[in-house]
């Protein structure tokens, strides 16, 4: 492991003098990226809302937005503005942890645009034709990929996708090989190259569907049950050592044990996945048996933040940045961990699979590891590019209520559509005299209403913390 | 943790542990391929099968349904809709769509011809034939 020694010399004008408070101008490219976020983030959760409502008055927004429309947009929506999220993080952390500027901030800016525009036009795609003439107009005859969960893009926005990647691993990989390398950044660039790698997998789409089915886990599975953890590790030891100031050995020795345990659990965890779609009969038992210990990283994730936060040598003037580090190891254990465990055992799952059960642990995983894992870096990198160590006290508690009430409503949310989701099981799938689908689904509206309207206090939540960077702007600029 | 567990110790248990279970979840993989023959109905797997499975991808039906539980949740299971419905009512059904019920949940027409209509059952049947290990638990799926 090389040392600082060897890292370039500090380029000229170092800390620049318009803000000390980055240490590198370049750091600031992951500001577009953080903004578009938070924006994509806001269409991400109006698109929920109108889905809520769809499913207890069903022809709302009939035909104009039929349901799987709107699903797509939430969906994708959520995963690329997760990928923005990545991306500002690793310009800002990779610079800081390779102590050098990036290799290309002009790359980065492009990438930005590039991505943003394809992004954009992929959802306005979506909106304003109907699916099938999408695929049509875009090619998709050449090279099937459209129409999967998740994997809905264009063919050639996923070829765009490969490419935004590819330009953002090159620009963060000569950054890292030309400077200092730790072993946070080490583990971040893992993870953003088997992100890329993984998302290959994207365009292998064979007829046999047990095979598609097989391989589309391969982008799903290992990407949130396997290298995206590794993304996450490697951003909360970031802010870790920097509001605790807790000896980089410590926190390093912990990101290596957790993101060991996700890939010795999380990979043969798969198999949780290959029970009921065709796969053999053995993969009840791996599947089971690994994915049941896939709990712990994410128990030692909420540990060690914990322990951290305990252990500070400073205390951090960014309160709400150590809040929401908290706040994603309890969150990420709870969604992925708790939520998770509940439904993979092979027999528990023979009942739950399909069923609102997985919605309802899809929610609370993806909000409590991925999307507070991004406002935690988001919390604690924003007031830095913005030229003060933290933000002024009035905008700190907007931003800590906004918190409480995301997180809060997706608890609810999340308890609301189990609750549906085991009646649907009772009614639709046990018992001597089942009930149909559409039947099932009427009997339990009432959870869904109350769904909506935690979904609501969500949506609420979200606008406050946008809020929360224009509160108290005099105050914090003279501190 | 303690102070004679070092960092090093740490990585090599990552590096080794991710190698080792990457190279038995390809081992197990190579054997899951070559078991799925018995398995995955390909007998049956035709050109009108795999016509079928585009109409189904590039209408997005996986936008409202499961398929052998994978997809969304708005909607029937399609995954044994061939046994629960049968061929007849699957076309007439998707012909009639949508139902234009108020309040009800709503289903878009996508102006498919006969063949096509053909092509999408075909899918739907052989999607049914795979072996599930007995899933869904019953026929309303
Ligand atoms: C916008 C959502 C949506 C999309 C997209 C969609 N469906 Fe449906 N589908 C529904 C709903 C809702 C029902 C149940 C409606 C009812 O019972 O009134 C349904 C019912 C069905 C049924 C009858 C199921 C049963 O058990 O009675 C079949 C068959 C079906 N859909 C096939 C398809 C196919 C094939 C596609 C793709 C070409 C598709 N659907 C796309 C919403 C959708
Ligand atoms: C942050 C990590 C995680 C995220 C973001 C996540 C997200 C999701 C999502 C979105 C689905 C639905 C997939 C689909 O649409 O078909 C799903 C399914 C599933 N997840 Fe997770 N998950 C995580 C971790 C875990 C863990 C740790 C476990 C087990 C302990 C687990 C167990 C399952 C199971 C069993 C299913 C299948 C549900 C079914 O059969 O319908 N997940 N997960
Ligand atoms: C706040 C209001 C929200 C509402 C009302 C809402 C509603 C919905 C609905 C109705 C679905 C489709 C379920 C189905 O297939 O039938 C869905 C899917 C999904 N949503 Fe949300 N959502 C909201 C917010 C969020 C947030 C904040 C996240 C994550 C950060 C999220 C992540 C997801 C995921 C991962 C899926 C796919 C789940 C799966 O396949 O199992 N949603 N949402
Ligand atoms: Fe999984």
């Amino acid at each position: 492991m090389s040392t600082s020694a060897k890292a370039a010399p500090r380029p000229a004008g170092g800390p620049t003098p318009a803000n000390m408070h980055i240490r590198f101008a370049s750091q600031t490219v992951a500001k577009p990226y953080f903004v578009a976020a938070i924006g994509l983030f806001v269409g991400q959760v109006i698109f929920g809302l109108i889905m809520g409502l769809q499913y207890v008055i069903g022809d709302f927004l009939f035909p104009e937005i039929p349901f799987n429309v709107a699903r797509m947009v939430h969906t994708n929506l959520l995963i690329v503005w997760l990928l923005f999220g990545f991306m500002g993080a690793g310009y800002y952390l990779i610079p800081e942890e390779s102590e050098r500027e990036l290799h290309s901030p002009l790359l980065a800016k492009i990438t930005f645009w590039v991505f943003l525009v394809a992004g954009a036009l992929t959802i306005v795609g979506y909106l304003a034709v109907p699916y099938a003439t999408l695929a049509k107009i875009t090619g998709n005859d050449l090279l099937p990929t459209m129409g999967r969960e998740f994997l809905e893009q264009p063919t050639i926005t996923k070829i765009g996708i490969v490419l935004v990647a590819l330009s953002f691993l090159f620009n963060l990989s000569m950054t890292v090989l030309k400077g200092r390398k730790t072993s946070i950044s080490l583990v971040m660039m893992l993870g953003l190259w088997g992100l890329a790698i993984f998302f290959l997998f994207s365009f292998y789409n064979p007829h046999n569907l047990v095979l598609d089915k097989y391989f589309w886990w391969w982008v799903v599975h290992l990407w949130v049950e396997g290298v995206w953890e590794l993304i996450m590790g490697a951003m909360l030891a970031f802010v870790l050592v920097k509001v605790t100031g807790v000896d980089r050995e410590i926190i390093e020795k912990w990101l290596y044990v957790i993101i060991a345990m996700t890939l010795i659990t999380g990979i043969i965890g798969t198999g949780h996945h290959y029970f009921w779609i065709g796969t053999p009969g053995y993969w009840q038992v791996w599947g089971s048996v690994f994915s049941a210990l896939e709990p712990i990283p994410f128990f030692m994730m909420t540990l060690f933040a914990f322990n951290m936060v305990n252990k500070r040598r400073r205390e951090h003037p960014n309160k709400a940045a150590v809040l929401w580090a908290l706040g994603t190891g309890v969150m990420a254990f709870l969604g992925a961990g708790v939520w998770g465990f509940l439904h993979t055992l092979a027999p528990v799952n023979y009942l739950t699979h399909g069923t609102q059960i997985t919605a309802s642990h899809g929610h609370m995983a993806f909000y409590g590891a991925y999307a507070m894992v991004v406002m935690t870096m988001i919390s604690y990198t924003m007031p830095l590019m913005r030229g003060r160590e933290a933000n002024s006290n009035g905008a700190q508690v907007v931003e800590m209520w906004a918190f409480w009430l995301m997180t809060i409503a997706m608890v609810f949310i999340t308890l609301f559509l189990t609750g549906a989701g085991i009646l649907q099981v009772w009614m639709q799938r046990m018992g001597e005299q089942p009930l149909g689908f559409m039947a099932t689904q009427d009997k339990i509206a009432f959870f869904y209403w109350l769904r909506e309207a935690a979904g609501v206090v969500f949506f609420a939540g979200l606008l406050l913390y946008i809020v929360s960077f224009f509160v108290g702007k005099r105050e914090a600029a003279r501190g | 943790m303690s102070a004679s567990f070092t960092k090093s110790t740490a990585r090599n248990i990552f590096y080794g542990g991710a190698v080792f279970f990457f190279l038995l979840f390809l081992a197990l993989t190579v054997d899951t391929v070559q078991t799925l023959p018995k398995r995955d109905n390909r007998a049956n797997l035709t050109e009108q099968v795999a016509r079928g499975k585009k109409l189904w991808e590039v209408n997005n039906c996986i936008g409202c349904h499961t398929l052998l539980g994978e997809g969304a949740y708005f909607a029937p299971e399609l995954g044994n809709v061939y046994q629960r419905r049968g061929p007849e009512f699957i076309k007439a059904w998707i012909k009639a769509q949508p139902t234009g019920a108020p309040g009800r949940r709503q289903m878009p027409n996508f102006h498919l011809n006969d063949a096509e209509l053909d092509d999408l059952v075909a899918f739907l049947k052989y999607a049914s034939e795979i072996d599930t290990n007995k899933w869904p638990p019953n026929i309303e799926g």
